[in-house]
């Protein structure tokens, strides 16, 4: 495997000013490999998807199956809004939590933030406000308990685990607090409403807030110094660290970041059913991880891709689609997503080890 | 004569790229105490690690009692009889010494430990190695050092090895411990059990060895020396006299170096229990090397000098500006690099691209308001490797992929991309070939000619004393000597980082 070294270079220096002329042109020419545009093909067989492929395999069978157990309701176009429209909220989170874990992190206090922003946008001080109260809410809370994991993260030197464990329970106990435990609905006339549930041009807003997530996050994984930072943290923080990276800034920002898209998907779930209540977001922390992991992203940290999280996402929530239109019991169904967890991610695996060998 | 209790023959074992052991003998007589001599590299942690059944050799042939064996694993070499004590001890801290004695072999009937016998045994053992005042219900994390040290022996017996390997038993022990511990290995050698010692303390040799073997590179240059009658100078002339002609860069020969900046002074840098009172300084231009033993604290003041560690009192003067203690963002920013003395778990992303793990560093220089330029940052990544020649060439190869040398080429073109002004490089030729090491000295050197401060560690006497303009020897923390590395020479250097030793443990 290792080739054999050339005879010493008698003088670097020379090297280094006037490299061999085909040398140059390797380097160039991998170098343009990378960066320059290529026939759509060729891209997509290396893009995410292509790589991807175990994921677009399992879409593909699933949809299958709906096909064919109940081929008339589940082809429809309302179907598919629907599934879209199901699966943004989650997903939203889902690519926050992308972040996180190729950092080498976890956040399971997902879904107790969702609740708690979720009840302090909708009190009757906040709904006086009105719409931009109840935007507003939601974002600086969600962020704010980002940051709180983030810092207690970085910096109290708490185990990732342990410290959104204790934010699980927390955020959810105050959301308790706050709402009495009783359902808070919007009634607002200001139009929170009417906006976020409109659908211009057949197309629910949710699902564009979800694409819109999803095409930002892509960027700044992977076109921004802050997603070059997240990968190195993830891969070696030691090695981070030494090359004078401040590890601890970055991961309160992760955090943050992963608060702020739960801030997000606070508004959405608060869109769809038009009430802010201390049970929303039961469970999204299970949910958001199991999405990332089945879209490859390793739980170790260092590599991971939106792509895959999206279709993660999908795959989860075609699969409830599919279950429900079934009249499966909600208790087969938790059986059945446990199973497809452990089936996709094992199917990853072997498709990683192939690709790469 | 009696009949040797194990006889390696012609021992080679290959590492990629390396021959780390190249026709290594050895012969240990039962009930002797056996001294395994050889700098830093040499091949004995390689050796024992071949006795122990943990690397199994390319050629060569073992006998033991007269029979040909073959250790395949550590179970193998365990059941033959031979055990092995590393350097950090493998016992379980949160398990009782009884417990960790019998660990992996416990007596017991139908899968039900009996812990009866199990304690009463383990006390036995003790009191065989003469420490019977270790308490066998203790946790074994409670223990001091030594005590557990004891305990590996026990545990070593339990086996009922007739071999035990120490690998430089002595290094964490006090004066008083190591007396012990000599006490117990002369028991157990009246007892039958032989003993390969390693240490880098000649004045222990002489105490306790029956007969020294020297490695050197790889191969075995002397069997069986007398431990009490060979000269020091003998020994130190057998461990180094290389066989490998090493291929260094000429000095420069431009302005004096007392003419050039200072760029780095330290002052008084203290952090308790590793290194004491350090203070010197590095001029532009200037390569400044420390030597000492694995250990003396060399690593630990790179690091601290770079933020890594922070220092409990003194100063790190860089560029005329104090530094704050534990800050590498800072160091980095003004221009030093490290690159650190375990590649690949302080300074590599194994699983990223060649050229993503060079521009690590540099990365604020390719952002636009946060927005990365990816080809300008691999344009000038790939021109980096192709000015390393690094091989194999291709930027977005995952780093992981490369061999030991283009690896640290790697983590050296990270900080020529950033254009540092004071380079910290510790063990860089740690794991890499001939032809790569020649290359990396050549690059070193033009570095400090292009007027970068190079501040090197190495535990090759020889890569310090070619490379550096000035040598600085550590022992046990403190600079004991300071000289222009023309001054020095590898004997002078070993006989102040060795033979201090001792007299530095009585203190």
């Amino acid at each position: 495997m290792r080739e054999q070294l050339t005879p010493r270079n008698e003088d670097l220096g020379a090297a280094a000013g006037a490299p061999v002329a085909d040398e140059h042109a390797r380097i160039e020419r991998a170098a343009a490999e990378s960066t320059a545009p290529k026939s759509a093909f060729a891209r997509l067989a290396d893009s995410s998807a292509g790589r991807n492929s175990g994921l677009v395999l399992a879409l593909v069978v699933i949809c299958a199956i709906g096909l064919i157990t109940k081929g008339d309701t589940f082809a429809t176009t309302d179907n598919v809004w629907t599934i879209l429209r199901l699966a943004a909220v989650g997903g939203v989170i889902s690519v926050g939590m992308t972040f996180v874990i190729i950092a080498g992190g976890i956040d399971l206090s997902v879904g107790a933030i969702v609740a708690l922003a979720s009840v302090w946008a909708t009190t009757t001080g906040t709904q006086d406000i009105g719409t931009f109260g109840i935007i507003f809410t939601s974002i600086v809370v969600a962020t704010a308990c980002g940051v709180i994991n983030g810092v207690l993260i970085a910096y109290g030197k708490v185990v990732a685990f342990i410290a959104t464990l204790a934010g699980l329970a927390t955020y959810r106990g105050l959301a308790e607090n706050l709402s009495d435990r009783k359902t808070q609905s919007i009634d607002t006339p200001s139009g929170f409403l009417d906006f976020f549930g409109a659908e211009p041009g057949g197309i629910p807003v949710l699902v564009i807030m979800f694409a819109v997530v999803a095409v930002l996050g892509w960027l700044l994984l992977n076109r921004t110094t802050f997603g070059r930072r997240t990968f190195a943290i993830g891969g070696n923080p030691e090695a981070a660290r030494l090359a004078g990276i401040n590890v601890k800034r970055q991961t309160v920002m992760l955090y943050a970041l992963l608060g702020f898209l739960c801030g997000i998907a606070t508004i959405m779930i608060l869109a769809r059913t038009s009430a802010g209540t201390s049970t929303h977001g039961n469970l999204y922390e299970l949910d958001a991880i199991a999405a990332v992991v089945i879209g490859g992203t390793l739980l170790s940290g260092g590599r991971g891709t939106i792509v895959g999280t999206v279709f993660g996402v999908l795959i989860f929530q075609t699969l409830n689609n599919i279950f429900t239109l079934n009249n499966l019991t909600t208790s087969t169904q938790a059986v059945a997503k446990g199973l497809i967890i452990v089936a996709a991610v094992l199917l990853q695996q072997r498709v990683a080890k192939t690709s790469r060998s | 004569m009696t009949a040797p209790l194990l006889r390696m023959k012609g021992i080679v074992k290959i590492f990629p790229g390396v021959r780390a052991l190249d026709g290594v003998d050895l012969e240990v007589l039962p009930g002797e105490v056996h001294c395994l001599l050889g700098q830093n590299g040499a091949g004995k942690s390689t050796l024992i690690k071949t006795l122990a059944g943990a690397h199994t050799p390319e050629e060569g042939t073992i006998e033991w009692q007269g029979k040909e064996v073959t250790l395949s694993s550590p179970v193998a070499a365990i059941n033959t009889g031979i055990a092995t004590m590393y350097q950090e001890l493998d016992l379980i801290p949160g398990l009782s010494v009884a417990e960790n004695i019998w660990l992996g072999h416990e007596p017991s009937t139908v899968g039900f430990s009996k812990r009866g016998s199990e304690r009463s045994t383990a006390r036995e053992m003790l009191k065989r190695l003469g420490h019977p005042e270790i308490p066998v219900n203790r946790e074994v994390g409670r223990l001091s050092a030594a005590g557990q040290q004891i305990v590996s022996m026990a545990r070593a017996l339990s086996h009922d090895a007739k071999l035990i390997i120490m690998d430089e038993p002595s290094a964490v022990l006090d004066q008083d411990e190591v007396e012990n511990l000599f006490r117990t290995i002369r028991d157990l050698s009246a007892s039958g059990v032989a003993v390969v010692y390693i240490s880098h303390r000649l004045e222990e040799i002489r105490e306790i060895g029956d007969r020294i073997t020297v490695i050197k590179d790889g191969r075995t240059v002397a069997v069986n020396l007398p431990a009490k009658t060979t000269p020091t100078d003998d020994v130190v002339r057998l461990m180094t006299g290389r066989s490998v002609e090493y291929a260094f860069p000429p000095r420069q020969t431009g302005t004096p170096l007392a003419e050039r900046k200072e760029l780095l002074r330290v002052e008084g840098l203290t952090r308790k229990g590793e290194f004491n009172n350090v203070s010197f300084s590095v001029r532009a231009g200037e390569i400044v090397g420390l030597a000492g033993l694995v250990g003396a604290g060399r690593s630990e003041i790179l690091e601290t000098i770079y933020g890594a560690r922070a220092q409990d009192s003194g100063t790190v003067v860089f560029d005329g500006k104090t530094l704050r203690p534990g800050n590498v963002p800072a160091a980095v920013k003004l221009g030093m690099g490290l690159a650190p003395e375990e590649r690949k778990s302080q300074a590599l992303f194994l699983d990223h691209p060649v050229a993503h793990n060079i521009s690590a560093a540099t990365l604020k220089r390719y952002s636009k308001l946060g927005w990365l330029d990816r080809r300008r940052e691999l344009k000038d990544a790939a021109e980096q490797s192709t000015a390393l020649e690094l091989r194999p060439a291709g930027p977005m190869r995952p780093v992981r992929n490369l061999s030991g040398g283009n690896q640290q080429k790697a983590v050296v073109g990270r900080w020529l991309l950033k254009g540092c002004r004071l380079l910290l490089l510790d063990e860089p030729t740690r794991g890499v070939d001939i032809g790569a090491r020649a290359e990396l000295y050549a690059l070193v050197r033009r570095l400090a000619d292009s007027g970068v401060g190079v501040l090197l560690v190495s535990s090759e006497v020889p890569e310090v004393l070619g490379l550096a303009d000035r040598v600085l020897v550590i022992r046990e923390g403190h600079i004991v000597r300071e000289a222009p590395a023309t001054e020095l020479d590898e004997h002078k250097v070993l006989d102040l980082v060795m033979a201090g030793t001792l007299e530095g443990a009585l203190k």
